[in-house]
């Protein structure tokens, strides 16, 4: 472990700070994201759940966090919040500059298809699809003409060594070829981050380790990467781990501080 | 989404789900099946109508004088008595009308009665339409003879029993044998063939290959009885212009012979190819909105039946919704995407019905003497009513569809 890299503050911890408490000033572009006093909370018939107790977050380009926290500290939540698929009930959201968290619907679905590349646990293909349509669909949305669209499609599903299985469909694709898939459909669009919402969750270790090692690939290659995981050694891959408990930012530290908390 | 592929996707699960889609379809297909076939087969009527009744059974340009309609629909008792009061039409009305015909009008008297026929080849069988005409009749009707003549004006003077017969006549009471010259026997009484018309063919029933005509002054009118009752006189007009006022010139010779006051109304008519055909148009009017109001159920069936199969698919595909969401669709791309879909169901389900009523009518038109007449307005219809059919029945199943959220649809199973 090298001590000057340990102690020197990843994007810059200050300037971080700086960016997180100027309220209504719209960041300088090369923070991807900013949250400041994100809440989300859900009226369950009287009882009010707040699933995000106010998160400031400040991501810049390239960088690889891991997001973690016991089930229920609105990890899913933060991840939809910045996925678009969530609009917060307060706070600012900006995504390259821009606030996105009051956008319209539309606005908002442009961005998710442009800006965003969303990776579940659950996969969530389109069962009746192959692999190269369901890694199309975000350009037919994006209204890119068929011949350009296929040509993109077969260079995302060759980036996660997938093109020999084009014509397949979900149910033919073993558990992680299917995250691949995703992860391809995720990227076919060049967004500027790939968030993925416990990607390895439903996939077993050694499968996990591959679909990790193409996320590794990913950052290396300067993709912003964003990631929700319960395993600590997963994490581990990651360059800056953000700990959530009960809907807030415990500890946001780079690996290294954080396996020396862990004590690993 | 482009229209092409949201069309392709919409194909795509036609394809997939072959039954679902086959019942969907099915209202939607009757209706066009029935509402093609229906149009067709009225429109064959009306052409049949128009050129072989109007043209051939009445003639052209040409209208009858009768005592009453022989064309009649919805006569009631009081009418039909006071029918039986009115004066006879006698040769002397037919006389009468002749001499007061411009020369360019053509003229004939002609009366008729069902009669027995027998020859030395035959002696029973259905009765035949026995005629007594004038010989003007053959040219105010078209009929042309195969073989043989037709009678003149000194052979219908001098009263001669000869007689010209239909080609199934022919046939029938002289199998493979030449009947000119030969002897053909009406309720017993002789009669000399001298010749046999061209095939005609049968409209609304009554074959015209089975009719006989001799001189209107023969024996046949005794058999008819025409000396005291004529069934008509026939008037030809040489243009359809001259036709109104030929119908004139003839009304005032009537009203005069019967001694009409100008108050009175006719006592008796003149029937025209323009009276059946106005007869026909308002048939016609109600054949074709039955003709509609039967597949119009069926549409508002079809209609409810797709729209609860794109409620069930809007369910179904729930999970693919938030997914579409979740990559950049937006609600009117989702919005599109089912109405389209549930369009083209009913589209390709109206094209079935084209098809089929098509098939249909034809079958139609080989199995009776209509002629099969697809309107191509009832093809443009079907498949505009087809679109419109899916897009309303569509149209709350993709707005519930477009107005998901994206995070609960995508949790669906
Ligand atoms: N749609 C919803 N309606 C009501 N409450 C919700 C909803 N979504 C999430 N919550 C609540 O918000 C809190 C945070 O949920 P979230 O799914 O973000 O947790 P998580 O950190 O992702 O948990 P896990 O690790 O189990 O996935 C939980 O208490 C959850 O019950
Ligand atoms: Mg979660």
């Amino acid at each position: 472990m090298n001590e000057t890299n340990l102690d020197a503050p990843i994007g810059a911890t200050a300037e971080r700070k700086v960016v997180l408490q100027s309220p209504g000033q719209a960041p300088d572009p090369k923070w991807v994201i900013v949250t400041r006093g994100i809440k989300r909370e859900y009226d369950m018939g009287g009882e009010v759940v707040r699933a995000l107790r106010g998160v400031d977050l400040a991501i810049s380009r390239n960088e690889y966090v891991a997001i973690m926290g016991p089930s229920g500290s609105g990890k899913s939540t933060l991840m939809n919040v910045i996925g678009c698929l969530d609009t917060p009930n307060a706070g600012e959201y900006w995504l390259n500059g821009t606030l996105v968290s009051s956008m319209s619907d539309d606005a908002l679905a442009r961005v998710r298809n442009k800006e965003i590349g969303f990776v579940f646990q659950t996969f969530n293909l389109l069962p009746r699809a192959t692999a190269l349509h369901n890694v199309e669909l975000p350009l037919v949305y994006a209204g890119i003409p068929s011949d350009e669209r296929k040509k993109r499609a077969k260079e995302a599903l060759a980036r996660v060594q997938l093109d020999h299985r084009m014509d397949h469909r979900p149910n033919e694709l073993s558990g992680g070829q299917r995250q691949r898939v995703a992860i391809a459909r995720a990227l076919v669009n060049r967004p500027s981050i790939l968030l993925a919402d416990e990607p390895t969750g439903n996939l077993d270790s050694q499968t996990s380790e591959e679909i990790m090692r193409v996320f590794e690939e990913l950052a290396t290659q300067g993709q912003t990467v964003i990631m929700v995981t319960h395993e600590p050694d997963i994490a581990s891959h990651a360059r800056r781990v953000i700990v959530l408990r009960d809907g807030e930012v415990a500890t946001d530290d780079r690996r290294e501080q954080f396996t020396q908390r862990l004590g690993m | 989404m482009p229209l092409f592929d949201a069309v392709r996707l919409a194909l795509q699960t036609l394809r997939v789900q072959k039954l679902k889609s086959f019942f969907t379809l099915l209202g939607v297909t009757i209706s066009v099946t029935f509402l093609i076939a229906v149009v067709s087969v009225v429109e064959g009527m009306s052409k049949y109508v128009e050129q072989d009744f109007a043209g051939k059974f009445l003639g052209v340009n040409t209208f009858n004088v009768r005592r009453f309609p022989d064309i009649q629909n919805d006569v009631t008792d009081l009418e039909w008595r006071a029918w039986q009061r009115r004066p006879r039409i006698t040769p002397d009305d037919g006389e009468a009308i002749k001499a007061a015909l411009p020369a360019d009008a053509r003229w004939a008297m002609q009366d008729l009665q069902w009669g027995q026929a027998s020859s030395a080849f035959k002696t029973s069988g259905q009765q035949v339409l026995s005629m007594a005409v004038t010989p003007g009749y053959f040219g105010i009707k078209d009929l042309n003879i195969t073989t043989g003549r037709i009678f003149n004006d000194q052979e219908d003077a001098l009263g001669s029993n000869v007689v010209v017969i239909g080609s199934e006549i022919a046939e029938q009471y002289f199998p493979n044998l030449d009947p000119l010259g030969r002897e053909l026997r009406i309720n017993k009484f002789p009669f000399t063939v001298i010749g046999v018309l061209e095939k005609q063919g049968t409209v609304f029933g009554l074959n015209l290959d089975r009719q006989i005509m001799a001189p209107f002054h023969s024996y046949m009118s005794i058999i008819t009885r025409a000396r005291l009752n004529l069934y008509g006189v026939v008037v030809q007009a040489s243009t359809p212009a001259a036709y109104p006022a030929l119908q004139q010139t003839v009304r005032e010779v009537m009203r005069k012979r019967h001694r009409l006051r100008p108050s009175e109304d006719d006592n008796f008519v003149l029937e025209g190819s323009d009276t059946a055909l106005a007869q026909w148009l308002t048939i016609k009017k109600f054949l074709v909105l039955a003709g509609m109001f039967l597949p119009a159920i069926g549409l508002v069936v079809g209609a409810i039946v797709i729209m609860n199969i794109m409620l069930v698919a809007v369910a179904e595909r729930t999970r693919e919704i938030g997914i579409r969401m979740s990559i950049g669709a937006r609600r009117r791309d989702i919005l599109r995407q089912f109405l389209i879909e549930s369009a083209t169901l009913s589209v390709v389900g109206a094209i079935l019905g084209i098809v089929l009523g098509i098939g249909l009518s034809k079958g139609v038109a080989a199995v009776s003497p209509l002629p099969a007449a697809v309107a191509p307005w009832s093809i443009l219809l079907a498949v505009t009513v087809g679109a419109g059919v899916g897009i309303i029945a569509g149209a709350y199943p993709a707005s519930r569809a477009s107005k998901l959220d994206p995070i609960f649809a995508m949790r669906q199973e």
